[in-house]
């Protein structure tokens, strides 16, 4: 128990380092004004003390001048932290382009975690080091938060919905893994770790597992099976029922009500479920929901398959 | 003087029997049975709070079972948040003072007030009702779709018993409002009102504003329980991030319900200890609205991480920073309270000190909270949970026990032992800086809450925490025997020992039924400590 007592948290992400200044920030500024407000308490409770019962205080009302700079200093300090923290927020926020794709599932109570190109794993995540990867995650059940502390990321996992977050791990190393949202009665018990690896030894960790077929493979199976080619050709030219999926995703859409959407995770999702939510400008809402039909698994891969008709 | 306190009829001899308490309209009374339930309420939530700290001395959760703790935090906060700090310092010190405080005889509604406290007691039964059927899991935050679907555990009876707190809250306040505006004694402008009614008056706009709609989201999660009816749940067609939203809405203004009237309590506490009028009086109270109202702008900051657009994010950052300034403000202003003053160190005003220290800890660390890029990691880690104790407990609970030893005297007629008081002022400091300074540490390590197992390397800075909340629970327990034994054996108190001003003390203590034998003109601002205070000037 004693001998291994960390007061400070690994840092292995390209963000942490940027989080962790301004963290130093504000615990700089935290201990400086405590501390002098501290310190001029207890001078002030020593030096005005009371000698006798019956001693006045020197009368002595109120002072704009000194109301006005305890009010804009304190307002000036906390807009750096605002300014700091919001833009810090907002880089953090994109993942970089050529990130690694991992789709996250959660569920109570384990986090299910499939790797591109099929492999799958639950409650461990295996990771090369020095690559982004962007985590895209729903839950089967109630919401759920990916959390790992040494990278500096969080994010909240909903149900019937995609919410992203992503990661640049700069250190190989094993790192704890929480689930930070309360979900039940095994929330403490929803956990594992990130392995960070070597791109070598990532390589050959991919290839010398279990090795399924790859998510857009099996999304592509599974399109066929669910008879979606029916009405969506794969193709990027020709006219069919439903629109085309070819080089689809990402791309603007306009829609039947004049909105221009763009075609990401959420828009896929939601119109698989949801079909008449978002009616393609040109096109019939005559499309069935599959709600029920598919799983938050099946999904993914279905999204995958789409993702991968890029032309 | 014993044979006066006995002789002279008040507010406690002029009747006998348990009916004459449980059908007084009289807003002592009143005060007091409030005392008493929240006292209770206090003491069963702390009992959840002994349980947990002891599961987490290991981290191994070999203590009670996962499903066990889980009740256990939910419990603790649900009792806590809504049975004792909501109605902590209104309830009870408002009930009494808001009247007494402006020269009036009772509360505008007297009989409103008595209803206030029965509707809060179903609202504890049906609490303590369902922690004795089983208790409830979901976190005192019901966070939907767990608590409207997943949970099997008593949600509804829970939360309808939170329903009825909230909704005595709402009497509370509408009765504070009326009774601030109509009732207030001849010459007691707005601007001689004591600062303990400013704050009252701010919180009782948040409880009439505000409560409704957590009273809202609590009847919609009930509804989906109990009738599938898709508000929350997306299998149903709903929006679980919708209840966060309702939530919070009232949920962080109720963090002012809580911390506002404390704030008024020390106001009170640090004039009089230091014989000095309030500094920057008009500040001050304007600070108390201005974070009320800001106050009702700031929900979004619960929620940074759980899929609100990021943009939303940054204004809610925004405005939690501002409100920062008018809490600042207030510090500043209590510290220059002292500056020259001749001050004591009696027991509420060592409270008082500890409510400056930990409040100023509390508040500091809200801005790493408020903070986008930080709050990212600390968001629902201990980090958290040793803030908003630092505001909650630190702050409020601080500012309660001072407030109950600063108006003993006028409550009961009697003292308190002053050593006794002091003693456990300082062991409530220290066992409060031991339990919860470590979760800060813990906070950013990356532990996080609502954790019933944890991972080793965490285990000694836990050990620190449950040994410092043994020490809490002993500096609560003392006060709690030496203020019973007082309201019998203590020194009679006279009318007024700290020779305070303030309407409440220029009447006998305890006070008559009536308050004041006749209704008292009011020709000068409050807290005219100093002797010359005509001759006062301001300094520019």
């Amino acid at each position: 128990m004693w001998t291994d007592f960390p007061l400070f948290p690994e840092r292995a992400s390209t963000i942490a380092g940027g989080v962790d200044r301004l963290y130093f920030f504000l615990v700089a500024v935290g201990a400086l004004f405590s501390i002098a407000i501290f310190i001029t308490i207890f001078v002030f409770a020593l030096r005005y003390r009371r000698r006798h019962e019956d001693q006045a205080a020197v009368p002595f009302h109120g002072s704009t001048t000194l109301e006005i700079v305890w009010s804009v200093i304190p307002l000036l300090i906390t807009m750096v932290m605002f300014g700091w923290g919001a833009s810090l927020y907002f880089q953090n926020s994109r993942a970089p382009d050529g990130a690694i794709e991992i789709y996250v599932v959660a569920k109570q109570w384990m986090w299910k975690l499939q790797h591109p190109e099929g492999a799958r794993e639950i409650n461990e995540l295996h990771v090369p080091v020095g690559r982004p990867v962007r985590l895209i995650m729903t839950s089967q059940d109630v919401i759920h938060s990916f959390y790992i502390p040494a990278f500096r990321i969080k994010n909240d996992v909903l149900p019937n919905r995609f919410t992203t977050a992503w990661f640049e791990a700069t250190k190989t190393g094993r790192y704890h893994l929480f689930c930070a949202e309360y979900c039940g009665t095994q929330h403490s018990g929803m956990g594992g770790s990130v392995v960070v690896m070597e791109p070598a030894e990532y390589e050959q960790w991919l290839s010398g597992g279990p090795v399924g077929e790859s998510l857009a493979v099996a999304g592509e199976r599974l399109f066929r099976r669910l008879g979606c080619t029916n009405c969506h050709s794969p193709e990027t030219k020709g006219r069919t029922r439903g629109p085309l999926l070819g080089g689809l995703f990402g791309k603007p859409v306009p829609l039947l009500d004049g909105r221009i959407v763009t075609a990401d995770e959420a828009y896929l999702r939601e119109s698989i479920l949801n079909p008449r939510a978002k009616v393609v400008a040109g096109y019939a809402p005559e499309m069935p929901t599959f709600q029920g039909q598919v799983t938050e698994e099946n999904l993914v891969e279905l999204i995958a398959y789409i993702k991968s008709l890029r032309r | 003087m014993e044979a006066s306190l006995e002789r002279r009829e008040h507010y406690l001899n002029v009747s006998y029997g348990i009916k004459s308490w449980l059908l007084t309209t009289d807003h002592k009374r009143i005060a007091l049975l409030y005392l008493a339930t929240i006292t209770l309420f206090f003491f069963v939530g702390g009992a959840f709070a002994v349980l947990m700290r002891l599961e987490l001395i290991t981290p191994k959760g070999d203590l009670v079972s996962a499903e066990t703790y889980n009740k256990l935090f939910t419990m603790h906060g649900v009792m806590m948040i809504f049975f004792f700090l909501s109605p902590s310092v209104p309830a009870t010190l408002g009930n009494f003072l808001v009247p007494m405080m402006i020269g009036a005889r009772d509360l505008a509604f007297p009989r409103i007030n008595l209803l206030s406290w029965y509707v809060f007691i179903f609202g504890g039964v049906l609490g303590l009702g369902a922690a004795a059927m089983g208790g409830v899991d979901t976190g005192w935050t019901f966070y939907t779709p767990y608590s409207s679907t997943y949970s099997n555990s008593a949600v509804v009876l829970t939360a309808v018993g939170a329903f009825f707190a909230g909704f005595s809250s709402i009497l509370t306040g509408l009765n504070f409002i009326v009774t601030i505006h109509k009732m207030r004694a001849p010459g007691l402008q707005w601007f001689r009102l004591p600062l303990f009614i400013w704050a009252h008056y701010a919180t009782s706009l948040i409880m009439i504003l505000g409560t409704p709609v957590v009273a809202i989201a609590i009847v919609l999660v009930a509804l989906e329980r109990l009738f599938r009816i898709g508000i929350f749940d997306p299998n149903l067609g709903g929006d679980p991030v919708l209840f966060q939203h309702l939530f919070w809405f009232y949920s962080h203004p109720a963090v002012y319900i809580m911390i506002l009237p404390a704030m008024g309590v020390i106001s009170e506490i640090v004039a009089c200890f230091s014989r000095r009028r309030v500094f920057g009086y008009r500040f001050v109270a304007f600070a108390s609205l201005s974070i009320a109202v800001i106050g009702f702008l700031v929900w979004g900051h619960h929620m940074f991480v759980s899929g609100q657009s990021i943009y939303a994010g940054m204004v809610f950052s925004f405005l939690s920073f501002l409100v920062a300034v008018p809490s600042a403000v207030k510090v500043f202003n209590w510290m220059a309270t002292m500056y020259k003053g001749a001050i004591s160190y009696h027991t509420p005003m060592l409270y008082a000190f500890g409510f400056l220290g930990l409040f100023t800890v509390g508040g500091l660390t809200g801005l790493f909270l408020a903070t986008l890029a930080v709050d990212v990691h600390v968001h629902d880690t201990y980090f958290i949970v040793a803030h908003f104790h630092y505001i909650m407990v630190g702050g409020t609970v601080m500012a309660y026990m001072g407030g109950i030893h600063f108006w003993w005297p006028k409550i009961t007629g009697r003292l308190y032992p002053e050593a006794w008081g002091r003693f456990s002022a300082l062991i409530v400091f220290l066992g409060f800086n031991l339990t919860f300074f470590p979760q800060f540490l813990l906070g950013y390590l990356g532990m996080p809450r609502r954790y019933h197992a944890y991972p080793e390397e965490f285990q000694v800075l836990n050990v620190m925490s449950s040994a410092g909340a043994s020490i809490l629970g002993i500096g609560y327990l003392i006060p709690m025997i030496y203020l019973i034994w007082s309201m019998r054996y203590g020194k009679p108190a006279g009318d007024n020992p700290w020779r305070a001003t303030g309407l409440e003390w220029q009447t006998s203590s305890p006070p008559p039924t009536e308050n004041f034998e006749e209704t008292p003109l009011v020709t000068a601002p409050p807290y005219a400590y100093a002797k010359e205070e005509e001759e006062a000037t301001v300094v520019h």
